[in-house]
C-alpha cells in the first residue's frame, strides 16, 4: 500500500483483498457483487469518499480471507472502472492489478426486462454484453446504462 | 446463408437477405419445381402465442416443399401447462423434426431455445422482441414495389413494442434506406433498436405526426396500435384516431406510395384504402409463404 492519509482511515489487513479507487459512493455494489452482507462472518473494512488523488474521491472495500475470482474482477468493473486489486498475504502486496472491461459479463447482473427469458424460472444465465457505455442483454437485447448497479444479483 | 437459426434481424447481412429473396424469387416464378424438393422433411411448429398468418404460411411453405408439419397445438393443451420448461420443450421437440419454427411471449425466448438444439430454429415472434421472418418477406415485397436501395420508408404506429419493425428497422440497416419512424411519444423505438440502426451507420429520424413526412415516402408501413398499452380508453382513442390511415390521409402521398402492413390490422387501415394502388399489404402476407419457402429450403 502507499502509506499515504486515505489509507489510515481503514486498518490494514493480513491476507484479503483490497479494492482500491472505487468510484464514490459505489461501496456497497462493491459489497454486494461479492455477495456480502455481513450474514458471512467476513471481516471487511470499508472507505467512502475519502480523498483521493486520482479520482478525487473514491471509496475502498478491504475484504479479510478472500481473493477474488475472475467473475467477481469483471462484475467489479462495470461500476467501478478504475478500480485497483490488491491481493494481500501477511500485509503484503503481492498482486496488484487495474480492472480491465470484459467484453460480457455471465450471471452477474439479473436483466431489468420483466419480458425477458432469462426472467422467466427458465435454466439459464443471464450474459449481457458490455458496451463502450453500458451493457446489453444477449438475449432480449435491452441496454442498461446508468442504473447497471440496481441490477447486480444477490 | 452464414448461419444455422433465424433468431433475430441483428447481424443478417445484406447477402444473406438478398440470397433469401433471389430463391424466393426462383420459388415464386415457379412453385411447382419445388414439390419434391424436401419430402419426407418434418417441420415442428412450436407457438406459444395465438398465430394465424406465420403459423399458416409456415406450415403451407414446409408442405408445398414436399415436407410435413408437426404442431404442437395450443399450450393449454401441452405439457408447458405442467409447467415444463421451454429449455426442455425444444429439446424434445427437435427428436422429433428437421427444424423449429418457434413464438414464444417472453423476449429472448428463440435466441435461447436455439442454444439448446442443434436443428435450426426460427424466431417468429419473441415478445416485443424481434419477427425476423416477416422482416424477410416484407423486404421481398418492399424489393418488388420499390426496390430496397434509394428508398424512403416511414414506419407509423406502435414502434415500441412492435417486434416487425424493429426487424425491419435493423434490417433495412443493409441497404440505401432512409427511415422515418411515426409514433406517439410513449410508443418511440425502444433504445435497443435505435442502438443497432444508430451504430450500422442509419439515422432515426423521429415524428409525432405522419404529415410532414408523408409526401417524401415511397413506402409507409403501417402497424397496430394497441388497447392495452394505454391507461386509458379515451387517451387509445385519440392516438388511434390521429394514426389512422384512410384516402383523405393520402391525398397527400405521392401516387407510387406503397403502402405495407404486417397484418392483422382492426382499423387504422381504412377499407377504401384496399381498393387503390397504394394497397399492398394482402400481396405482403402471401408472399409468406414463397419467402418462407426459400428461408426453409436454405436451412434444412
Amino acid at each position: 500500500m502507499t502509506g499515504d492519509e486515505p489509507q489510515l482511515r481503514v486498518s490494514k489487513i493480513r491476507s484479503g483483498t483490497v479494492i482500491d479507487h472505487v468510484a464514490a459512493g459505489q461501496a456497497l455494489n462493491v459489497l454486494a457483487i461479492l455477495g456480502i452482507d455481513g450474514s458471512g462472518g467476513e471481516s471487511v473494512s470499508v472507505g467512502m469518499n475519502v480523498p483521493s488523488g486520482r479520482i478525487d474521491r473514491k471509496d475502498v472495500v478491504k475484504v479479510e480471507g478472500r481473493e477474488l475470482s475472475p467473475a467477481e474482477v469483471d462484475a467489479l468493473s462495470l461500476i467501478a472502472p478504475e478500480a485497483t486489486i490488491n491481493i494481500i498475504r501477511d500485509y503484503e502486496v503481492v498482486h496488484k492489478t487495474r480492472v480491465q472491461r470484459p467484453t460480457a459479463v455471465t450471471g452477474v447482473l439479473e436483466c431489468p426486462n420483466h419480458s425477458c427469458i432469462t426472467n422467466a424460472g427458465e435454466p439459464v444465465d443471464s450474459e449481457f454484453d458490455v458496451l463502450e457505455e453500458g451493457v446489453r442483454c444477449r438475449y432480449c437485447e435491452t441496454i442498461l446504462r446508468e442504473e447497471i448497479a440496481a441490477q447486480i444479483g444477490t | 446463408m452464414r448461419q444455422d437459426d433465424l433468431v433475430s434481424a441483428t447481424g443478417l447481412a445484406r447477402a444473406d437477405v438478398e440470397t433469401v429473396l433471389d430463391r424466393a424469387a426462383e420459388i415464386a416464378a415457379d412453385p411447382g419445381s419445388w414439390r419434391e424438393r424436401h419430402a419426407g422433411a418434418l417441420l415442428a411448429l412450436c407457438f406459444f402465442e395465438p398465430s394465424t398468418r406465420t403459423r399458416m404460411s409456415f406450415d403451407a411453405a414446409m408442405k408445398r416443399l414436399g415436407g410435413d408439419t408437426v404442431d404442437m397445438g395450443p399450450v393449454e393443451s401441452s405439457s408447458v401447462k405442467k409447467g415444463e420448461s421451454l429449455a426442455d420443450t425444444v429439446q424434445v421437440i427437435e427428436g422429433y423434426a428437421d427444424a423449429l419454427v418457434l413464438r414464444h411471449p417472453k423476449e429472448g425466448a428463440a435466441r435461447m431455445a436455439a442454444g439448446y438444439v442443434d436443428v435450426p430454429l426460427i424466431n417468429a415472434g419473441d415478445g416485443a422482441g424481434q419477427h425476423p421472418s416477416q422482416t424477410l418477406l416484407d423486404l421481398y415485397t418492399m424489393r418488388e414495389a420499390t426496390g430496397l436501395d434509394g428508398v424512403t420508408v416511414g414506419m407509423l404506429g406502435d414502434l415500441k413494442y412492435g417486434r416487425t419493425v424493429h426487424s425491419l428497422a435493423e434490417a433495412l440497416t443493409e441497404f440505401d434506406a432512409e427511415m422515418h419512424f411515426v409514433s406517439p411519444e410513449s410508443l418511440r423505438l425502444p433504445e435497443s433498436v435505435r442502438y443497432d440502426v444508430e451504430s450500422a451507420g442509419g439515422a432515426v429520424r423521429e415524428h409525432e405526426s405522419l404529415g410532414a413526412v408523408l409526401p417524401d415516402l415511397d413506402v409507409l408501413y403501417v402497424t397496430r396500435i394497441q388497447r392495452e398499452r394505454f391507461p386509458d380508453e379515451s387517451e387509445y382513442r385519440a392516438v388511434a384516431g390521429e394514426f389512422r390511415i384512410d384516402e383523405a390521409t393520402l391525398a397527400d402521398a405521392r401516387d407510387d406510395l406503397t403502402v405495407m402492413h404486417p397484418l392483422p390490422r382492426v382499423d387504422e387501415i381504412d377499407a377504401a384504402v384496399d381498393d387503390t394502388d397504394h394497397a399492398r399489404y394482402f400481396r405482403q402476407a402471401h408472399n409468406g409463404v414463397p419467402v418462407r419457402m426459400a428461408l426453409l429450403d436454405l436451412l434444412l
